[in-house]
């Protein structure tokens, strides 16, 4: 009974002085000690605004063929349009608001690293899971198919699909989720790989819990913190990929204009020094892939248990 | 040894066998093989003759079959657009890629390590820090994107280089190259800096990674105490002990830059295979599609196997492991 009282009195419950901090506090404050990683994660939070509400607070409907006119063609940054409208990033080929059309861009191209990243992360945590808690043949036959995938480049496999399946959101979709979930199941699994042996897993195995209870509520919430950061920097590489694959013609069709949709529509103007309609999506681009790398660098440091304080 | 070889192998050619039936399934159930394989331009008498020989008039398994037999004839459909053997297509643009991926892979290591290992040495110095700044954009920067730039930049703002093409060629061997002629060289730096960008920061990353680690070494210690010149240290003792790690990533990553070449063939027009592959997607020219899937699928698994193979006799570890399981 003591030994109980004493683990209680050590347990960080809220203290007369309010010291003791909750772990969500902790990971927070660790997160903000880092000013680049602050930084970054404003600028991501104003990118997922932008796109969320990029028809509200765009200056111009970018694709409304009403307002639209060529006699705005490719017009430099800062250049009134016909209508009194400044183009602050210039206008396209087409006489499009640039800003406007990037806004439209990274609500493309987020919601299709992120959707794809999700219904991967669903996918990558069932095989990795599976392949952790059962182990024997069940792993080495997932884990040979992951290496297998994992050794050809993301890139190729998206790439090959692509080729087979043609153009299209969905197709560039699970072009994506194909090109990784591998990475998402290695993952999982090494995670899981350790929590499996723990105690609170036999605990639950005596309780004979069904095989999916134990594997998603109990196994699967300690798999999280790796999960996370692997997401981040993952969603960050899957919007890049799409962006080349829209570049190279292979990905999102015409009606959708992502980012590199727009980049790609810039470069038939690039030799006549009109740098602007690709220079600028390319400059959004790399501003959404670099803050999420870097909050997903800090991520890592803060949930790395190596590293742990 | 031959045990770790052997599976290897039966490994590789299932993964090929796997992915000719993909590609076989994409091609003839998803879509209509009569569409991908005939040119839509041709007559009755065509269809039937194509239709005959590829067997389409058979059941799956036979077509299956009939594709994989033309598949190792090297028959793999005539081109629509250029009217000749796909395969030849392909293989005809295989220099120019390996002469790119070849180039980057060179620029990779003439720049990522004098600059890794220099970061590595003063890792507080304003210019370490610039480089690892500049690393962690060549992770992020979008190779395409970058490529444009460098043509805005370089090509039609100062018209230093040329924007796009491969230049005047030299034919050696039977292969032509271009990396002997100025004209030819002048063609090459840009879309092999743009290729090699990524592959830069990773070598930077891992030859300072190493410097840091290999300087508080004892052996480095004492070989200062000695009085060897810190240029000896470094270029001789230093440089040795960090080289294995750096040159088996790179050695892995080489598949990458082959991978990515289709990236940057497109944007600098580079005759490769990558721009031949992208080209005829869109121009609906399927055989050749067919084609590049196959041949690439079958590149890969070479690389991969030679690179598993040279490693198990590098590292005993990865072939005992293997065996066991």
């Amino acid at each position: 009974m003591a030994t109980v009282q004493q683990q209680l009195a050590d347990f960080p419950v809220a203290e007369a002085g309010g010291r003791a901090q909750t772990p969500f506090q902790r990971f927070r404050a660790d997160f903000f000690a880092s000013r680049l990683a602050t930084v970054s994660l404003y600028v991501l939070v104003a990118i997922i605004l932008i796109a969320v509400f990029a028809p509200v607070i765009s200056p111009t409907d970018p694709y409304n063929l009403a307002t639209v006119t060529v006699l705005d063609a490719r017009l430099p940054p800062g250049v009134k349009g016909s209508d009194g409208i400044t183009f602050w990033l210039g206008s396209d080929g087409a006489g499009r608001d640039l800003l406007s059309a990037i806004f439209y861009g990274l609500r493309i191209s987020l919601g299709v690293g992120v959707i794809s990243g999700l219904v991967a992360v669903c996918i990558g945590c069932v095989v990795g899971l599976t392949a952790a808690y059962f182990g024997g043949r069940t792993d080495s036959v997932i884990m040979r198919i992951v290496d297998i995938q994992l050794s050809f480049p993301a890139i190729l496999v998206a790439l090959v699909l692509l080729a087979i399946l043609g153009k299209g959101v969905d197709k560039i979709i699970i072009a994506l989720v194909v090109a990784q979930w591998a990475y998402y199941a290695r993952t999982v699994r090494a995670s899981a790989l350790v929590e499996r042996n723990k105690e609170y897993v036999e605990a639950a195995k005596c309780l004979a819990l069904g095989h999916r209870r134990i594997l998603f509520r109990h196994i699967l919430p300690n798999c999280l913190p790796p999960l996370i950061v692997v997401a981040t920097l993952q969603t960050a590489h899957a919007i890049s990929l799409e962006a080349t694959l829209s570049f190279l013609g292979v990905g999102l069709p015409i009606t959708e204009p992502s980012l590199g949709l727009l980049i790609a529509n810039g470069f038939e103007y690039m030799l006549s020094e009109k740098y602007w309609i690709s220079f600028f999506p390319g400059v959004a681009l790399l501003v959404a892939i670099v803050s999420i790398n870097l909050v997903g660098d800090q991520l890592r440091d803060i949930l790395n248990p190596r590293l742990q304080r | 040894m031959s045990v770790f070889v052997i599976r290897r192998l039966l490994q590789s050619a299932l993964v090929v066998l796997v992915m000719s039936l993909l590609v076989f399934v994409g091609v003839n159930v998803v879509g209509d093989p009569v569409e991908m394989l005939v040119n839509p331009e041709a007559d009755q008498a065509e269809i039937a003759r194509v239709v005959q020989s590829f067997g389409l008039d058979r059941p799956l398994y036979e077509q299956y079959g009939l594709f994989l037999l033309n598949a190792f004839k090297g028959n793999l459909g005539l081109s629509f657009v250029y009217g000749e053997p796909a395969l030849k297509l392909i293989v005809q643009r295989i220099p120019a890629t390996l002469e790119l991926a070849l180039a980057a892979l060179l620029m990779a290591i003439m720049l990522g390590i004098p600059l890794g290992v220099f970061a590595g040495l003063r890792p507080d110095s304003k210019v370490s820090k610039t480089i690892m700044a500049g690393s962690i954009l060549g992770f992020s920067l979008p190779t395409f994107w970058v490529g444009i730039m460098m043509i805005m930049v370089f090509a039609v703002m100062l018209g230093w280089l040329p924007s796009t093409g491969r230049g005047a060629t030299v034919n050696v061997l039977g292969i032509d190259v271009s990396f002997l002629t100025w004209d030819g060289l002048a063609h090459l730096l840009m879309p092999a800096l743009n290729l090699a960008l990524f592959k830069i920061s990773l070598v930077i990353r891992l030859s300072r990674a190493g410097t840091r680690e290999t300087v508080l070494q004892d052996y480095i210690k004492f070989a200062r105490a000695k009085g060897i010149s810190n240029a000896r240290v470094v270029l001789v003792h230093l440089l040795k002990n960090i080289l294995i790690p750096v040159v088996t990533v790179i050695g892995l990553e080489f598949g990458g830059l082959i991978a990515f070449s289709v990236v940057t063939e497109t944007v600098f027009a580079w005759p490769g295979m990558g721009k031949l592959i992208i080209d005829s997607i869109h121009s609906l020219d399927r055989p050749v599609v067919v084609a590049y899937l196959m041949i690439i699928v079958l590149v890969f698994v070479i690389i991969n196997l030679v690179v598993d193979i040279l490693y198990s006799i590098l590292d005993p570890r990865v072939r005992l492991r293997d065996v066991k399981a």
